[in-house]
């Protein structure tokens, strides 16, 4: 089906469509100073007029006339807390004495998960679900709980009209507008909605919804709208021969410059809609029968990650956040085919200490100019 | 480092782990005998409790499993051998979950999941002289390619087991490696580096001192080394310099381990994940990240 127009009053018939399908909807909504993704069934609870400001260490929202729904860049979650759960329970094991030789029973707990559809999902965050996907489902080990959640997600895309600007997508080709990822994909006009069909099942609700064919004029607006939030984007990441450039500097200074402003509090790895790291935990009951295993999400900036009996790899700041950019902008290029960077710009605005990772990035890599902080 | 990730091989691992179901869940085993190492090294005889389970269990030389205590977690533990439908893990308790499992008694109960890992090039070396080069308990995860290759024999040139440790109270098995000595056209050679006394068959130094003795093609040889980080490093660049192939000279390697299934991203080095595309590397691989710190 070729891009079709939805009238802005006509985007409540999306979330009720959805409903319809089966799927609980979620979508962005104001709280506690920040959007964020939450249960949603009237389109009144969007952050209608809401802009984002975000620069180094800050994020704040503003109020504005404008009228539309999505003119906001991006929250501290992206969709990785809806797939890949910041805290998920494994496995539980008894000690059964009727068990084969007395041994332990294992239960699975991967999740019976809800159908959710997502609208409002921004194109890095689907830039950055693909490549999770990669992580958790095209690897060697198929992680059954992270598929669960991914094969019950609807993503309802919105191409981005403005950015903020910690954004830097253009530079990593994942943003501000989208090619594919998508189930749905929209882009906020004035006037209304551009919206297309990216899989089967976003041809089955786009079926339902009351569209008419798009105009030229407004598919046109649309390219432009995108092009010029690009070109707003002051920030940009070097992607020539980063991996070499990263290792070629292993001993540069700056490393040690910036680990006297990090407070290797992890943040940045909490906000990075890629970050994939995690640790096991136990947690058995009280009785002493039976217990229950976890992963939680851990950071390379955290003591533990690296420890092997008892001592620390990475001892320091100036180390943690070398792997952490060694990792996320060189190693990752080799372990799947790309950056792992997507150019969301959110471990910029809430890095307590503004760290500019790009900024870091492209002067460790020899870049001297560089933009105003 | 810096090869691109062999998708291929990927795509078929995974439809072979697929039918597997899922890959976290540990398989429940008992502890059939514990034999008691040093004050602080242990061996455990495990066998899966079930049947299906135990029949399906395959490992290859150098692999290894993640051991789950009941209610503290689990533990990277490289596989020392087998015996029947058995198999061994040499543990020392050093850390949170080691240190409770060596209070452990045969008739309890762990659970594994593996094996893990690509292990040591046991075909790839065939025809060739095999050089074991080990230290501390770094031996442990060596000594199933050391049977192995034992056990046939006649497919391997020239066997040189190099073993070194702190002080000789410290060796384990010393009875089996001097059986070992005695297998056709092997050599054993054993270092202390602390002792004051010299016995027969015993070096005093590291394993500096037992190269000078050892006799291999230095062109037609595969090196499998084990030990502390710095001695793996500064025998690969001895062998390097003596003219062996950074390409023949195999390291396997430890790291921080949650999951061995390449999700939890604790034991990276560089592009590697030490679970699956380890732990066992070859010197050309990783030597440039190994000697540097933080990786």
């Amino acid at each position: 089906m070729a891009v079709q127009f939805l009238a802005p009053e006509s985007l409540q018939n999306l979330l009720t469509v959805l409903e319809a399908s089966g799927y609980q909807v979620m979508g962005p909504q104001l709280s506690e100073g920040a959007i964020v993704y939450d249960h949603i069934n009237d389109v009144a609870d969007l952050p209608r007029g809401i802009e984002t400001l975000q620069k180094p260490g800050s994020y704040k929202l503003q109020q504005t006339s404008s009228t539309r729904f999505f003119n906001w860049a991006n929250g501290p979650a992206a969709l990785k807390p809806l797939l890949y759960k910041a805290r998920q329970a494994l496995w539980s094991c008894e000690q059964v004495a009727q068990a084969v030789n007395g041994g332990f029973v294992f239960k699975d707990l991967v999740p019976q998960a809800v159908p959710t559809a997502v609208i409002g999902v921004r194109p890095c965050d689907i830039a950055a679900m693909l490549i999770q996907d990669e992580h958790f489902i095209q690897s060697e080990y198929c992680d059954p709980y992270y598929k669960a959640e991914r094969d019950a997600l609807f993503t309802v895309a919105v191409n981005c009209s403005s950015c903020a600007e910690t954004c830097f997508c253009a530079s990593t080709g994942d943003g501000p507008s989208l090619d594919d990822g998508y189930d749905l994909l929209m882009d906020e006009l004035d006037s209304g909605f551009l919206i297309r069909a990216g899989s089967t099942k976003g041809e089955q609700v786009l079926k339902k919804l009351p569209v008419t064919a798009a105009s030229e004029d407004l598919t046109a607006m649309a390219a432009e709208q995108s092009a010029h939030a690009a070109e707003k984007q002051k920030r940009y990441l070097l992607d020539e021969n980063m991996h070499a450039n990263l290792f070629s500097q292993l001993d540069n200074r700056r490393w040690h410059d910036i680990a006297e402003r990090c407070l290797s509090c992890g943040n940045c790895t909490s906000v990075c809609p890629t970050c994939f790291c995690h640790r096991e935990t136990e947690q058995a009951e009280l009785d002493g029968q039976s217990t229950r295993h976890f992963r939680e999400w851990s950071s390379c900036f955290n003591a533990d990650h690296s420890v092997m009996h008892g001592h620390s790899l990475r001892d320091s700041s100036e180390l943690r956040y070398r792997q952490w950019m060694l990792h996320k902008l060189g190693s990752w290029i080799y372990q799947y085919g790309r950056s792992g960077c997507v150019g969301c710009g959110r471990c910029i605005a809430w890095c307590p200490a503004g760290i500019d990772f790009p900024a870091e990035a492209n002067a460790i890599s020899g870049e001297v100019e560089l933009w105003e902080a | 480092m810096g090869s691109l990730v062999d998708l291929k091989k990927r795509t078929v691992c995974q439809a072979e782990t697929k039918m597997k179901g899922n890959p976290y869940i540990p398989m429940s085993a008992t502890i059939v005998e514990r034999i008691e190492e040093t004050p602080n090294i242990f061996t455990w005889k495990l066998k899966l409790d079930d049947e299906q389970q135990r029949k399906d269990y395959r490992f290859k030389c150098g692999q290894f499993n993640m051991v789950y205590l009941f209610g503290i977690g689990e533990v990277a533990i490289s596989i020392m051998g087998s015996e029947g439908d058995s198999f061994l893990h040499t543990i020392q308790a050093v850390g949170r979950v080691t240190n409770a499992m060596s209070k452990l008694q045969p008739g309890d109960h762990v659970a594994i999941r593996g094996p893990y890992g690509i292990g040591w090039p046991m075909m790839e070396s065939k025809s060739r002289d095999l050089v074991f080069i080990t230290g501390g308990l770094g031996c442990a995860p060596a000594v199933s390619a050391i049977r192995e290759a034992i056990k046939n024999r006649d497919e391997y040139g020239r066997l040189v087991i190099m073993q070194t440790v702190l002080h000789r109270h410290d060796m384990l098995w010393e009875p089996q490696y001097d059986e070992w000595r005695k297998v056709r056209s092997t050599q054993v050679l054993l270092a202390s580096d602390r002792d004051k006394t010299a016995w027969p068959n015993w070096k005093k130094g590291r394993v500096g001192a037992l190269f000078r003795e050892a006799k291999f093609d230095i062109n037609h040889c595969t090196v499998m080394c084990c030990g502390p980080h710095p001695m793996m490093t500064g025998t690969s660049r001895t062998l390097v310099d003596m003219g062996v192939k950074e390409d023949d000279i195999y390291l396997s390697l430890e790291r921080n381990m949650q999951c061995a299934l390449g999700h939890c991203g604790h034991c990276q080095m560089d592009e590697a994940f030490v679970c699956k595309d380890g732990p066992v590397f070859t010197y050309k691989r990783i030597k440039d990240v190994l000697e540097r710190r933080g990786f």
